[in-house]
């Protein structure tokens, strides 16, 4: 890796920790904003010269924050900036404030930051929008690009959610054990809505980044909250889902269902990390639905063969997600499962009171359709189908569902024409 | 003789990098290893995942204390290691408490492995 591609990396882990900080410091987002971009400025200069900092953080926060100020005084009195030498020499100055700033405080910063993105009036979008601009620092561009909108539109919205923020009053006090509980729970549910974002967008989308950005965010919040099982939970199931990625469509961008998957090209790495999380995490006994979750990946991911899946634990864990988050998704899902333990009709008669609420719902018709077909009734699977590609969001999903809609056809051609 | 070589790296910034800039480090350590190897002076070597997935073992009187994360006490230093081969974390846990009995006073950091090269000496000297 070249300097530059490595103060690069440094510079974005740095990102979170810095703004935080800078954020707190001056009680205003554009502040800290552009106190930061100033200290980078500087590192890109200063670093090459003399030397990685020790603490990349601490440097940018504490440049960050003499520049801003330095900038405030030149405002009121005209007197010139300090020439660069006068502040390169940072070393005493950053040991100081490594001991000062500990990591608790840090901590409670970066869960600010990422806290102020998930107002709750904002919609996903814009939550996702203005995480990725300001804590993971893409440019507006890059957004646009991925959200596939102009960059013009991404910029309204985006100074639109910020100053919709800007009147949220977010306290800058250390936050109290049950406000620190809600501010995690708001972002780990906008981090796993990054990470669907990506997920859903599927292969070759440049959206698909969006899995890697939210992998890394989770990380690095569980770096600062490490006994935290639903922070792990979050993490495993996001690893685990995404170590998938590689076998989860053909070579033609058609979707390859998980028990058709080639397991060979599932990522080792990415499952080795998720499985010693989820194990973690459950050694804390305190369920949550993200570890639930993280858990029946695992149960996918354990089994060598599609077939060696064990289904009677995977039924197991969603009877225990739909207590503590009941929703009919969570029952079709069960469904799923309880079609290979007990039989398409335990799994039809299960799904069947649901339809008025998942009547929008693709999966809904997908898995009832599949049902239906186990049970020999192809003209009822020909009609749930039929809706579950009028409701398909991607043009795989619709695929996909035109494959079995292919195959009833096929099946049901009297043996006469078939020569 | 031999030497343990151990790397240290700021993580947040490691597993900050993308796939194509990890790709390229990890290609151009391979390239440098299988030197390593040809030339006789390479044994095993591994790659760990980010501490967030460690685990530590401590047992100084009494029950045994299981706390997330990794050991970070500057007091200790790194006396030596292990490769296990286990189920899970209940199963590594099962072994730990057994080096631990055998050798009390020590701290284990159960770290999962991203990528283990096992020992190609002997045969690339063929």
């Amino acid at each position: 890796m070249t300097d530059s591609a490595w103060i690069g990396a440094a510079l974005t882990a740095a990102r979170p920790q810095a703004i935080g900080a800078l954020l707190r410091y001056f009680r205003d987002l554009d502040t800290a904003e552009e106190a930061f971009q100033e200290a980078c400025l500087r590192a890109l200069k200063n670093w090459p010269q003399n030397g990685p900092p020790r603490d990349p953080a601490a440097w940018l926060i504490l440049v960050g924050r003499n520049a801003a100020l330095d900038g405030a005084r030149r405002l009121n009195r005209q007197e010139p900036l300090p020439a660069d030498d006068r502040i390169s020499d940072l070393e005493d100055a950053e040991a100081g404030l490594v001991e000062r700033v500990d990591g608790s405080e840090y901590r409670d910063d970066v869960l600010r930051l990422l806290f102020i993105c998930c107002h709750p009036e904002l919609p996903n979008t814009q939550q996702i929008a203005l995480a990725l601009r300001i804590v993971s620092g893409l440019s507006v561009k890059q957004i646009a690009r991925a959200f596939l909108v102009t960059e013009s539109a991404m910029e309204q919205r985006i100074t639109r959610a910020k100053s919709r923020i800007a009147k949220a009053d977010v306290p800058f006090e250390a936050p109290g054990a049950a406000e620190r509980a809600e501010r995690l729970a708001a972002v780990a549910a906008m981090i796993y809505l990054l990470f669907n974002e990506g997920y859903s967008a599927g292969a070759g989308a440049l959206r698909a980044q969006f899995c890697d950005e939210a992998i890394r965010l989770a990380r690095l919040l569980l770096r600062l909250f490490q006994t935290e099982p639903e922070i792990m939970g979050l993490t495993a199931l996001m690893l685990l889902q995404h170590a998938r990625s590689g076998a989860r469509f053909d070579a033609s961008g058609e979707i390859v269902l998980l028990e058709a998957q080639d397991r060979t090209r599932w990522d080792g790495k990415l499952i080795a990390e998720g499985l010693a999380l989820i194990d973690k995490a459950m050694r804390h006994q305190r369920p949550g639905s993200y570890q639930i979750q993280a858990a029946i990946a695992a149960t996918h991911v354990r089994a060598a063969r599609a077939e060696d899946t064990d289904w009677a634990q995977i039924e197991a864990l969603y009877v225990v997600l739909e207590r503590i988050q009941p929703s009919p998704v969570v029952t079709l899902n069960r469904a799923v499962a309880v079609g290979k333990t007990k039989g398409p009709q335990a799994a039809l008669t299960l799904i069947d009171p649901l339809e008025d609420r998942l009547s929008g719902y693709f999966h809904y018709f997908g898995a009832r359709g599949a049902f239906l077909l186990q049970l020999g009734r192809a003209d009822e699977a020909r009609v749930a189908f039929n809706r579950a590609i009028a409701l398909a969001h991607t043009p795989a999903e619709a695929n996909h569902i035109r494959a079995h809609l292919d195959r009833i056809e096929r099946e049901s051609m009297p043996a006469t024409l078939e020569k | 003789m031999l030497y343990a070589v151990i790397c240290y790296n700021d993580e947040d910034i490691v597993w900050s990098w993308s796939k194509e800039q990890d790709e390229a480090v990890m290609g151009r350590l391979r390239a440098a290893i299988d030197r390593q190897i040809t030339a006789g002076k390479m044994g095993p070597s591994l790659r760990l995942l980010p501490t967030t997935a460690a685990t530590t073992f401590r047992k100084v009187q009494g029950e045994p204390l299981v706390v997330d994360g990794p050991f970070a006490e500057t007091k200790e230093q790194l006396l030596g290691f292990y490769i296990i081969d286990v189920r899970d974390l209940e199963d590594a846990l099962g072994v730990v408490r057994e080096l631990s009995d055998a050798n009390p006073g020590s701290t284990y950091e159960i770290r999962p492995i991203a990528l283990y090269l096992p020992d190609r000496r002997a045969t690339a000297s063929e």
